[in-house]
């Protein structure tokens, strides 16, 4: 697919990245018009089946047995952010893992975008607005069916879907930078099931992390998820602390910009090499 | 040596000696959610009522997602990989220039399923039975009736393959797997739902599968369990006849 770009840009400078960026963006966003829908199983159903089963069904035997590990909050309000958060975690990297590394390849979008007045930093800044479009929009779709669950009021909406993104991106723009110079696409797979899965069942998404053994909390509580869940549970449960967003969230915010700045270099190395 | 299905067992087998980490991802996941669910949930829902009083919570899920386990390898095997090699690498079509036959590729595939599942199946298992969560030799019946419930989802799971029409159709498989797996008593008891849910939940292959394997992991072996074992035997059955009659319209035009 060619890219939007008939306008004749002979030097390139600084000044036009940010339109050079967008330029690369709409090119996803025209892809994505066209299978939007083969996206709403994994970004929206997914979470909300586990939000039913896990939330509604098995909620109701958590809350018989009033652990006070919930602090007496419902296991539906402990549970929607983490499964929020999770599923951030999932998007972002499924949406950065796979597409980067098959558009750097050899016969790749980007590679083809090159030959444009497009640069390796458009290209990551562009693909990176766009998985934080389908972050923002499946974050919508969620927490619109966690609120109608009542397992979020409405007033926090907002905040937790800030935090949402903030955590989806945590992931998808290291990960860009990491996917693409990748040479096995076998990787990719492997760093969900054995990375990504553990994360997902161990760093409070379904349980308290205060439950995990000493060393393994230790683990735990330095993994970007964790890190993430935290965030978003505290504004649905109304236990924010200034210390405690300000902690996450430059947390999430360092690993977003590390993404950006290693991946240009990565971009432009593994692009232009 | 005949031709067979035994033939595609082998090359599956030769295939495999690449790919064998896609086994053992098959049994890290439901560890994993044994850890997660059984374990880290288990100790906020604390005691089930309507389990004997030494009965943990991970006993009850681990035979679930045991059954889940064999489910889901015999279903990607035969509509994910199968996919594969029916759509884009079509490696039927030459073999159907040798010996073999249409019913051949069929009931191979189905019988490569189950013994892949059978592995994995084994191998979690052992994972369950080191941690301490097995307590009755009856648990041993779990290899056969896991070998059972992969015979009935993969044969299923051919019948399905040619009916998509690319990859794109998989996530439909996934919106009939998913909530399955949720819902069909994996993490709690039936008793949770109204009883017109739970008459609903009962017809579930999944709900019968997870019976199968958890009544005697419970020590409850009786009459019983003749219910899932003629469920899953005719379901088995019925998608076999209906796949090779599938396959042979999907190869032959």
């Amino acid at each position: 697919m060619p890219m939007p770009t008939q306008k004749p840009r002979p030097m390139p400078t600084l000044n036009h990245t940010d339109s050079r960026a967008r330029d690369a963006f709409a090119y996803w966003l025209l892809r994505y018009r066209r299978v939007w829908r083969g996206t709403i199983v994994i970004s929206v159903a997914n979470p909300a089946l586990f939000l039913t089963a896990m939330g509604a069904g098995l909620g109701t035997l958590v809350d018989d047995h009033h652990s006070s590990y919930l602090h007496g909050h419902s296991y539906l309000a402990f549970l929607a952010p983490g499964l929020l958060a999770a599923a951030m975690m999932q998007t972002g990297y499924i949406e950065s893992a796979g597409p980067v590394h098959t558009s750097g390849r050899p016969g790749g979008n980007y590679r083809s975008a090159l030959a444009t007045p497009l640069q390796p930093d458009d290209l990551l800044l562009g693909h990176l607005a766009f998985i934080a479009f389908r972050l923002a929009t499946s974050a919508l779709a969620f927490s619109a069916v966690a609120s109608a669950f009542g397992a979020v009021p409405p007033t926090r909406l907002p905040a937790l879907w800030l935090a949402a993104v903030l955590t989806g991106m945590a992931f998808a723009a290291p990960v860009a930078a990491w996917a693409v110079a990748v040479q096995r696409p076998a990787a990719l797979t492997a760093g969900f099931r054995f990375v990504l899965m553990p994360m997902y069942m161990f760093a409070g998404t379904f349980f308290s992390a205060e439950q995990l053994p000493a060393w393994l909390h230790a683990i735990v509580v330095c993994t970007p998820l964790y890190q993430g869940v935290q965030l978003c549970r505290s504004i649905v449960l109304g236990t924010v602390t200034p210390a405690g967003v300000a902690g996450h969230g430059a947390y999430l915010a360092l690993l977003v910009l590390f993404g950006v700045l290693v991946g240009r270099r990565r971009y432009t190395l593994e692009l232009t090499a | 040596m005949n031709a067979t299905g035994s033939s595609i067992v082998r090359r599956n087998v030769m295939v495999y000696r690449h790919t064998w980490a896609l086994l053992l991802a098959e049994i890290l996941e439901p560890v994993l959610y044994l850890g997660s669910v059984g374990v880290g949930i288990g100790e906020l829902v604390g005691h089930l009522t309507g389990l004997g009083p030494h009965v943990r919570y991970a006993e009850f899920v681990a035979p679930a997602l045991l059954a889940t386990a064999a489910m889901n390898g015999s279903m990607n095997e035969t509509t994910f990989l199968m996919y594969g090699r029916l759509a884009v690498e079509r490696i039927y079509q030459p073999i159907l220039a040798t010996p073999l036959g249409v019913a051949d590729i069929a009931l191979g595939e189905v019988a490569w399923a189950v013994l892949r599942g059978t592995v994995v199946t084994t191998g979690f298992l052992g994972v369950v039975a080191a941690v301490g969560l097995v307590h009755s030799p009856w648990a041993l019946l779990a290899l056969p009736g896991a070998a059972l419930i992969g015979f009935a989802f993969s044969a299923a799971g051919v019948v399905v393959v040619t009916l998509l029409r690319g990859f794109a159709d998989m996530q439909y498989i996934q919106l009939v797997m998913l909530p399955m797996f949720l819902f069909a008593t994996t993490f709690y008891p039936l008793g949770v739902y109204p009883r017109s849910v739970q008459i609903a939940v009962e017809c579930l292959p999944l709900y019968q599968s997870i019976e199968l394997l958890r009544r005697p992991a419970l020590g409850q072996v009786d009459h019983h369990l003749l219910v899932p074992v003629l469920y899953l035997l005719a379901m088995g059955l019925v998608a076999t006849v209906w796949a090779m009659r599938r396959m042979r319209r999907a190869l032959t035009q």
